[in-house]
Order: structure tokens, then sequence, then C-alpha cells
């Protein structure tokens, strides 16, 4: 049940990509040029997501647990240190540069384009170096 | 420049948010993409692995429907190969470093209302958005 449940989150997700054009580098290097000519189309998939997001994980964590498993699993780190700062920097970088990230990536691939399956063999690999360096 | 897509961005993204509540509300798990991935290659065991392996094939599949029923996916790419491979591993690096992305720490980090999430998410847009000028008006 548990594996449905991920199989339907995952497609609604997928979904969720394509129409908002999250996919897309054009919209997303559009919504970070800020300098050119603006590409606001990034601010609404955001404000759409949170809209849904914000109140619904309100509800839900209300529960003592979820339908299908024991326990939440949710983040335990609390601390804003140099690891979370210094991520989200890189990331924001290849963001820019490429205009993908994770989701879209893998969602993409989809698309059968080689480019992609590039990109996310990068990703990868970027991933295993992080996951190595960082002793894990 | 395309004209911005408001419906299908604001619509697309409530989609996005309701499967992160989904996975939430019968998993009780994160729909942090870049922790699911990883999670495939590191987690200690196979349902760990099995459940994240099946929600990156929702998410392929999801993508694959909408192309199916529209013609094509909606991507233009904007980088050459070498810039994709750079721009791959600086995204796959600092996701993992930074422990999350733009689901993570700007869809489910928010909802959650985390400091980190919110410092993250300024952050890599900020990273984002300087990189852009950068390479678009400044070279």
């Amino acid at each position: 049940m548990i594996l449905i449940a991920s199989f339907i989150a995952g497609s609604v997700f997928g979904l969720g990509l394509t129409i908002s054009e999250m996919i897309n580098p054009v919209r997303v290097i559009g919504f970070l040029d800020v300098a050119g000519q603006w590409d606001p189309t990034l601010a609404f998939v955001m404000a759409g997501a949170l809209a849904v997001s914000l109140p619904g994980f309100r509800l839900v964590l209300r529960r003592p647990r979820p339908v299908m498993a024991q326990e939440f699993h949710l983040p335990t780190k609390s601390k804003i240190d140099s690891r979370l700062l210094t991520g989200a920097a890189i990331f924001g970088v290849g963001w820019g540069l490429g205009g993908f990230c994770p989701g879209p990536a893998l969602a993409g691939l989809a698309a059968g384009d080689p480019a992609i399956y590039l990109f996310v063999m990068a990703m990868v690999a970027g991933q295993w170096t992080a996951t190595r360096t960082l002793g894990e | 420049m395309a004209e911005p897509n408001i419906i299908g961005g604001f619509g697309g993204g409530a989609l996005i948010g309701l499967a992160a509540v989904l996975l939430l509300a019968a998993n009780g798990r994160i729909a942090g993409i870049s922790g699911i991935l990883n999670g495939v290659m590191t987690s200690p065991s196979n349902a760990e692995r099995l459940w994240r392996l099946v929600f990156i094939v929702g998410l392929i599949a999801g993508a694959s429907l909408y192309r199916l029923l529209s013609g094509a996916l909606p991507i233009q790419l904007l980088s050459g190969p070498l810039m994709l491979a750079a721009a791959g591993v600086l995204v796959g690096f600092g996701t993992k470093l930074g422990s999350g992305c733009t689901s993570g720490h700007g869809v489910c980090g928010l909802a959650r209302l985390s400091p980190r999430s919110v410092l993250a998410t300024i952050v890599f847009m900020g990273f984002g958005i300087a990189t852009v000028y950068i390479v678009r008006h400044l070279s």
C-alpha cells in the first residue's frame, strides 16, 4: 500500500512539474533573470505549491501517525550551520547554470533526451561525492 | 520570452503541493526529491530504497502521461552538455550538503515553517539569481 501511495504521489508530483513548467529551464532561468525579461511563472508555481502544502501539512501533522506507516519521518536537524548554507549556495549556482533541480531533472528523463540523462548522471555523481566527503 | 504561464504555473504548483501532502499523509515522508534520490542509493534497507524508487518511477510516469496527452514535454535546454554536466554535479553535491532542494526546502520546509528551510531557500534563490545575472549580463 505504501508503494501504491508512493507511486501516486510521485505521479501527481510529475504531472505538477510538467503542467507548471517547472521542468523547463527557460521558465526557471527566466525567473532567476531578475535583471532581464523577468518571468514570474515560477513565483506562481511556488505560490500554488504553498497554498496547498501549508494548510495541508498542518492538517496532516495533527494526526498521531500517517495512514499507512507507523510514524512521521520528519527532518531532525535544527541547527543552521555552514553545511546548510554552503550546500544551498552550491545548489543555487548549479540551478542557475542548468535550469534544473532534482525533481524536474528526473521527471525530464521522460523526454528521452540524452542531455538530461547526462545531467542526472552528473547529479548522482555529485550527490555520491558529497556523501563520501561528509563521511556518511 | 514566452508569455508567463500563470494558470498552469499555479495549478501545477498546487499539484506539487498536493503530492507532498499525499506522501506525508500516507507514508509520513517529506517529498524532498534530492533526499528521495539520495536515499535510493544510501538507505540501509530494501524497503527504504524501494518506496523511493517507486516514487521516482511515479515522477517519470506522471511526466510521461503529460507527454502522451500533450505530445511533448515543455523542456527547452539553455545549456550545452558541458555546462549541464557541471550544473548537475553542483546540484547533486549542493543538495546533499545542504540537505534539500526546491521541493524539500522550498515546498515542504516552508510548509513546516522550518527556519533552516527558510534560510536555505533564500540562499539558493539568491545564488541562482546571482549566477544567472553573471552568465547573462556580465559575460
